[in-house]
Formats: C-alpha cells, sequence, structure tokens
C-alpha cells in the first residue's frame, strides 16, 4: 500500500495515544515502512482561552514535514463538542494548504455537537448527555486499555 | 496549572516552577516563530498597553512583536510626547489609559518599584520591562532560557556576571533568577561597581577578570551606564576596558570555550571587543531572537489574570 499522500496527525495530549498506534500500524502495511506523522497542539488556537479559569501550558507540536497538498488525517480519542477539532483544523492550516484534512476518533459522542464537525473514521460511537463524562485510559500510560463512562 | 503571580514585576516574586512553566510555553512559541505564519490568535480579545517612560529599543520592539504574534492589539506611549511632559501622575496616566478597555500594562520606568506602585493602585496585570535598578525579569528569563538551549540544564552551571553590577537591573534579575534555577553566580567588576554585601543574594565576588573566566562556563558582560553614575566611579573608559573588558585574547588564554552573552546595546570596545562579540562563542542574537519567545510566554501565561483580584 502506498500512503506517499498521506499523513497521520495526532492532537496533544490524548489524541497521540491513539495516533502513536494507527501511525505504528500504518507503517508496518506500506511500501518502505514509512509514513509521516506528526503531533498538534491547539492550546493557542482554542476559542476559551480567557473563559476558563487556568491558562493552560501548551504541550509540544512536532510536524517535521510539510502539510501542502497532503492527504492529512487529524486523530484524536473522544470527539465531543467539536471545537478541539475547529481548533486543530485552524493550527493546522498555519502550517500550510493540505489537499484534504479527515478525522479519526476512537470515540464519537455524537448529540454532543456544537459545531458542524463529523467524523470520517470512528471506532465506537456512544449516546451521552453532556454532564457525562468520558475517559479513556491507555496502557502505554494508564497500565489499562479502557474507555469509561463517568456519571 | 498557572503562573503564581497575577504580575511579572521581578524574577524575586517567582519560583521555580514558574520560571519552569515559562520556558515549557517558550518552546512551543519558539517553534511557532519558525513557521511561515509566525502568528496564533490567542490574544485576539485582549489590547496591550507598552509605556515606555525610559528609553529602550529592543526591549521595546521586542515586546511589540510578542504581542502581535499573539494577535494582541497594542497601543504604544513614550513618555517625550505624552501629557507625563504636562504633569499628569503616573496613576492618571494609566488609569486614563486603561479606560480605554486595555488589558495588560508593559512599563518601563527610570524608578525602582514603579511597577510594584502602580500594580497596587490599578487592575491591569503589570509587566515590568525594566525599573530603574531593581530588576528586567523578562530580560534575565531569556538570559537563562538561551542558556538552557546551549548548555541544557542550569543546576550546577557557573555563570559570571561582568561589569556594572551597581546600576544593573539586569544583574539583579539575573541572580534571582540563575538562583533559582540551581546556577551558581560570581559577579566580577571594578570595587566601585559592585553593591557592597552582594554575597547576602548567594553569589561570589571576583575582582580579578581572568579568574572569574577561569570559572565560569557562561559569561554575562553588561553594559557600562554611565547615565546613572552622577559621579565618575571609575577614572576612564580606557581603563575600564583594559582591566575588566572581555577580548578574544584573554578568552583564548583560558584553555576552555565559554559562552559569551550581553543584554545589549553593546559598547564595543568597552565593556566587549568586536572580535569577541560577534565571535562563534557569541550567544547574542541568540538572546535578541529568544527574547520575542520569551515575552509571548509571559503575556499568554499572564493574560488569564486579568479578572482576578489579587
Amino acid at each position: 500500500m502506498n500512503f506517499k499522500e498521506t499523513a497521520i496527525i495526532g492532537i496533544q495530549p490524548r489524541g497521540v495515544w491513539l495516533s502513536d498506534r494507527i501511525a505504528q500500524m500504518v507503517k508496518n502495511i506500506t511500501a518502505n515502512k514509512r509514513i509521516d506523522y506528526g503531533k498538534l497542539d491547539i492550546t493557542f488556537y482554542r476559542d476559551d482561552v480567557h473563559q476558563t479559569r487556568d491558562i493552560q501550558v501548551p504541550s509540544q507540536t512536532d510536524i517535521s514535514f510539510s502539510v501542502q497538498d497532503r492527504n492529512v488525517i487529524l486523530i484524536d480519542d473522544v470527539l465531543h463538542t467539536g471545537r478541539t477539532i475547529r481548533a486543530a483544523m485552524d493550527a493546522l492550516i498555519d502550517f500550510g494548504r493540505p489537499r484534504n484534512v479527515e478525522l479519526m476518533v476512537l470515540i464519537d459522542r455524537h448529540f454532543s455537537r456544537e459545531l458542524p464537525i463529523q467524523p470520517d473514521y470512528v471506532g465506537q460511537t456512544i449516546d451521552t448527555i453532556i454532564t457525562q463524562k468520558v475517559k479513556v485510559y491507555w496502557a502505554e500510560k494508564d497500565n489499562k486499555d479502557e474507555v469509561v463512562l463517568i456519571d | 496549572m498557572s503562573l503564581s503571580v497575577k504580575h511579572l514585576l521581578g524574577i524575586k516574586e517567582l519560583n521555580r516552577e514558574d520560571i519552569e512553566q515559562i520556558f515549557l510555553t517558550a518552546d512551543n512559541f519558539k517553534q511557532v516563530l519558525q513557521r511561515p505564519i509566525k502568528r496564533v490568535p490567542t490574544l485576539r480579545d485582549t489590547t496591550v498597553v507598552n509605556l515606555f517612560f525610559e528609553n529602550s529599543t529592543r526591549t521595546r520592539l521586542s515586546f511589540e512583536l510578542a504581542e502581535k504574534r499573539l494577535s494582541a492589539d497594542t497601543i504604544n506611549f513614550a513618555v517625550s510626547n505624552s501629557s507625563v511632559s504636562k504633569g499628569e501622575t503616573l496613576i492618571d496616566t494609566v488609569n486614563n489609559i486603561l479606560a480605554m478597555k486595555v488589558d495588560m500594562v508593559v512599563m518601563r520606568h527610570s524608578a525602582s518599584g514603579a511597577p510594584w506602585f502602580l500594580s497596587q493602585h490599578v487592575d491591569a496585570s503589570i509587566i515590568n520591562a525594566g525599573d530603574g535598578t531593581n530588576e528586567h525579569p523578562t530580560q534575565a528569563l531569556l538570559d537563562a532560557y538561551s542558556i538552557r538551549e546551549k548548555l541544557g540544564d542550569l543546576k550546577g552551571k557557573h555563570i559570571t556576571i561582568v561589569g556594572d553590577i551597581m546600576h544593573s537591573r539586569v544583574a539583579l534579575s539575573n541572580i534571582f533568577c540563575l538562583n533559582k534555577l540551581g546556577a551558581e553566580v560570581t559577579v566580577s567588576g571594578p570595587p566601585t561597581l559592585i553593591p557592597k554585601h552582594i554575597e547576602a543574594l548567594g553569589v561570589r565576588v571576583e575582582y580579578n577578570l581572568k579568574k572569574a573566566l577561569e570559572w565560569c562556563d557562561v559569561a554575562n558582560v553588561l553594559r557600562i551606564q554611565l547615565e546613572r553614575q552622577h559621579k565618575p566611579l571609575f577614572s576612564t573608559l580606557r581603563e575600564y576596558a583594559l582591566y575588566y573588558g572581555v577580548n578574544k585574547q584573554m578568552l583564548d588564554s583560558l584553555g576552555k570555550e565559554i559562552l559569551i552573552m550581553h543584554p545589549g546595546p553593546i559598547n564595543r570596545g568597552v565593556e566587549i571587543n568586536s572580535d569577541v562579540a560577534d565571535s562563534k562563542q557569541s550567544i547574542i542574537l541568540d538572546q535578541v531572537e529568544n527574547g520575542v519567545a520569551i515575552r509571548m510566554a509571559v503575556i499568554y501565561l499572564l493574560s488569564g489574570k486579568r479578572d482576578m483580584g489579587d
């Protein structure tokens, strides 16, 4: 398989646990065992910078390739209101103009969207109400792979 | 997580975690500054005033650029063409500016303590861009950040500060900052320019420049500030250059390579020679570059504090 036109970008901080695994899997099936893979921090692009009490210290952004005219797949753990993805698209476009951008998430909390954003690739779609929380644990960090719905 | 202070008045009030948060945030902004689009939309809702009651080129430009890179609106104020010359007080000047919906104040003033005084009387976050002979916190942060970039963790590193320690807010802020990060500091210069009892701040004093340079990993060479000397503290600039000017011949005689810093503006041929200032060992222009990222980090981290009380 040829993923020459494709680049994978994980959204910091929690999307990168999934994107690390996806990137590794894709590498194993590509012709020359490589794929352009980066990490994107969206802190400076949030729309609630001065609405939450605590200002956020950013995580690392690491995109060491050009996104110009590429097919970029953004990856995050949970899709909820869509505001993070809106910020991620704005951040991404400051690096260049991708040919198209797709979205992959592990969990899609549908019916919770505040912006017109939908995923292209979904692990599991779940129905939740706004007061619930979805927490994803990763073996690499939390010693277990688990998704928990908290009331 | 956020800074423990509402204003950046000095390094003295910061703790180690604050400084490390500023450095981590500056790492991200440094990366932003290397992209084709060197701007983030973070502070679209913020207006910053740059109040400079004392001359400045580098610091004012650096702050202004930092604010613009964060998408903040900026207004500039220089004392020479303002109502201060008509006798308006500092508090009145600032409250009038804040009444126009300004959120943050960056201030340089020739009086030590002026930013602290202001912080007691107005609601906005104040960033000290240099006050008299007291502190110049963003300069110390960018100095330590530049050392960290070249040498890694500052813990245990040896830094010598050379020159006019008496009048230098850069020296005082650097001493506080380097001590908090675990570095060891020596000051060197003519006895008339080294304050008595400075050892109480946790620094060594070494009047012999060569010995002070042999000891250190980094030498931060300060400008001779003739404008702050109300009576002569050394006989001539030529004599000063002879004993305390850093030149290539002296650096070559050390038997090791040290980094050379200078906060600018440089008096070439006085405290530092051109063959040093322009050498590979000099990180003077890295300091200037890092200044924008550090100031972006400080403005960003303090911008969340503006609706909080004290």
